[in-house]
């Protein structure tokens, strides 16, 4: 089947984010395939392994140096992607993403899209159902299984939400959102990293997707950033393992007062 | 437009769910500084009781999609539906629990009228005519304040942030909403329960956390007890998870589930980066690890450094005996 797979670049999930005059610094900042968008490039490989050929292509937006990250998707096993790369979608909110996204997917052949439940910088978990919402799909989110109807007409999900399960079905096309449990990634093989760098990406622009930069206008501004609040300093309990535990039953009742 | 907030009501087998109650006391808040009214919306089948309650809320209008279209989730038709609604009602903002449901349904609309989501808020002003909110990002590493650049806006609140508004004796009118014509070409046709004793994460006021150091299925059966004694949710490190000693769907961390109760223990669990992401916004947190160094301790306001399988058993047997004589 012709799969896309919408892939974010978000800093690799071991990064201490530093702040620096309300803005994060990313000076510094190693790179990763958001972990759920990694769920569905596993996901789409093994689609197209278990049926024989087909085709896989990334869909990334981001600045220039997301091609490093793509070419981490393409060493996984996919065959080529298009790289949404203007400066025209730098500054945009999840709103502009999602309409970038959308006039891609237009130009694009496709029998349906996987994408992840969240990127996990700003944790929206919102682009991949908006993309659904503007092209006229439906939409599964959060699957943790997925399994085709033998005509490839629809798909049955199992989807793992607020604590519950539950099993959607979806004509095809649409767009299924990966969430944990859903597989486990492969690691790139040698080959694969030697291989992704002769493989294909298309870059986009704008004007490349009949967009006018004026319509790509943000609704939300990120005033600031700022780190977390500090927490205040804890105590260790003394004493051997029965004594802390007595003591902390204590505490956590007349100090802390949340038993 | 008008100054109006209007409250999208989620509910649970035909009863509401606590966030709802809490999103009465943002949009109160609001609609004072913005000088408007609150309204609510429930949707779903046999929801009529839901539609009673937000009426008692203090709220002027109740705009109820009631049918049985609407028993399992299809995010299609519960968005065009909610569409109507908020194109009759011409709020300033509309708000959603930051639970898996709203922020989907959140999204849709959204994307259907063209309007911005803040997902996730923990606090908001009103500023300048607008709407300014914090919400944690890369799960709670940083705190974001984004500004609304024109209203009307979508923000989902976290749940167990805001205190749960109480029932007036003022009854608000409930009016009947007609469920949208689309055809749903995705659905969720079959809801298949977690155990019945079991407490949602998300929604825990209190977390017990295993990690690596259980070593194993049955190193989490004391845990379990722990929780079943403290009402708690249980939750789990990543290590674990891997393991296969507990389902997945307890990860606790940057890629599991961002929590934030009222006591936080974790057992065993070294505090990897990933992990304390996800409940360092916890109000209180206990570590229990046998390493004096582990980076848990540096997030605890009370460590213990011993055995977690010598804590356990007196740490249960203490806890049962002080919470009889409450
Ligand atoms: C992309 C990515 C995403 C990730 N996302 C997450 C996530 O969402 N959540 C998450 O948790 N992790 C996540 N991780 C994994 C994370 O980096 C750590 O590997 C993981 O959190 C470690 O789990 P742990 O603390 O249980 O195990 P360890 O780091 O092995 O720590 C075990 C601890 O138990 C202590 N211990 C051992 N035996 C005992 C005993 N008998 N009594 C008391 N203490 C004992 C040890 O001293 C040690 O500190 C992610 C990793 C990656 C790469
Ligand atoms: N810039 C982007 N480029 C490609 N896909 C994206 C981008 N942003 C978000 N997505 C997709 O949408 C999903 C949800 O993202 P978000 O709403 O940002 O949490 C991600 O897991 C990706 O699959």
């Amino acid at each position: 089947m012709n799969l896309v797979v919408l892939i974010k670049r978000v800093p690799d999930t071991e990064t201490r984010i530093q702040i620096k005059e309300g803005k994060v610094v990313t000076d510094g900042i190693s790179w990763i395939i958001s972990p759920y968008d990694e769920y569905a490039v596993e996901e789409a490989l093994r689609i197209n392994e278990k049926l024989g050929g087909g085709k896989v292509t990334l869909l990334c937006l981001g600045p220039n140096d997301a091609k490093e990250t793509i070419r981490k998707g393409l060493a996984l096993g996919a065959d080529d992607a298009v790289h949404l790369n203007d400066p025209a979608f730098g500054n945009g909110d999840a709103t502009v993403t999602a309409k970038v996204l959308a006039a891609a997917l237009k130009k694009m052949q496709y029998d349906f899209v996987l994408a992840g439940k969240q990127a996990v910088d700003e944790d929206n978990a919102q682009v991949a159902v908006r993309v659904a919402e503007l092209l006229d799909l439906p939409h599964v989110n959060s699957v943790i299984k997925l399994e085709l109807a033998a005509d490839k007409q629809s798909a049955q999900c199992t989807r793992e939400v607020d604590g519950d399960r539950d099993v959607a079905t979806t004509t095809l096309p649409a767009i299924i959102t990966a969430q944990q449990g859903l597989n486990e990634p492969r690691y790139p093989s040698l080959k694969g990293i030697m291989g992704a760098k002769k493989k294909p990406i298309v870059d986009w622009k704008a004007a490349d997707l009949g967009l006018d930069p004026a319509t790509l206008s943000a609704k939300l501004e990120t005033v600031r950033v700022d780190p977390p609040p500090a927490r205040p300093p804890g105590k260790k309990l003394a004493g051997d393992a029965a004594t802390a535990a007595k003591e902390l039953v204590r505490l956590l009742r007349e100090e802390a007062k949340v038993i | 437009m008008g100054n109006n907030i209007l409250i999208v009501a989620e509910e649970r087998e035909g009863t509401l769910r606590k966030v709802a109650y809490e999103l009465v006391t943002v949009a109160n808040a609001m609609a004072r500084e913005l000088g408007g009214a609150m309204e609510a919306c429930v949707l779903g089948n046999g929801v009529a009781a839901c539609a009673d309650s937000l009426a008692q809320t203090g709220v002027t209008q109740v705009y109820c999609a009631d049918s049985p279209a609407l028993q399992h989730f299809a995010p299609e038709v519960f968005a065009a539906t909610l569409a109507d609604v908020i194109r009759q009602a011409a709020p300033a903002a509309i708000l959603f629990g930051a639970t898996g449901w709203g922020k989907e349904l959140g999204a849709r609309v959204a994307a259907k009228l063209d309007l911005g989501v803040v997902a996730d808020c923990v606090a908001f002003q009103v500023e300048g005519g607008t709407l300014v909110f914090q919400r944690p990002i890369y799960a709670g590493k940083a705190i974001a304040t984004v500004r609304a650049k024109a209203l009307p806006v979508i923000a989902s609140m976290r749940p167990n942030i805001f205190p749960p508004a109480p029932l007036g004796d003022a009854r608000a009118p409930v009016q009947a909403v007609a469920v949208s014509a689309v055809a749903a070409r995705s659905q969720v046709i079959e809801k298949v329960k977690k155990e019945a004793a079991a407490v949602d994460l998300a929604e825990a006021k209190v977390v017990v956390s295993g990690g690596r150091g259980a070593k194993s299925t049955e190193g989490f059966v004391p845990i379990h007890e722990l929780a079943k004694i403290l009402g708690a949710a249980v939750g789990a490190s990543r290590a674990a998870v891997d393991a296969g000693w507990i389902d997945y769907s307890t990860q606790v961390g940057q890629t599991g589930k961002t929590v934030a109760p009222q006591l936080y223990i974790a057992l065993g669990i070294s505090g990897a980066i990933q992990h304390l992401a996800g409940m360092s916004s916890s109000k209180v947190i206990v570590a229990v690890n046998k390493d004096p160094d582990a980076p848990i301790f540096q997030a605890a306001d009370y460590g213990i450094v011993a055995d977690m399988f010598d804590v356990l058993p007196v740490l249960n047997e203490e806890l049962k005996r002080v919470l009889s004589e409450k």
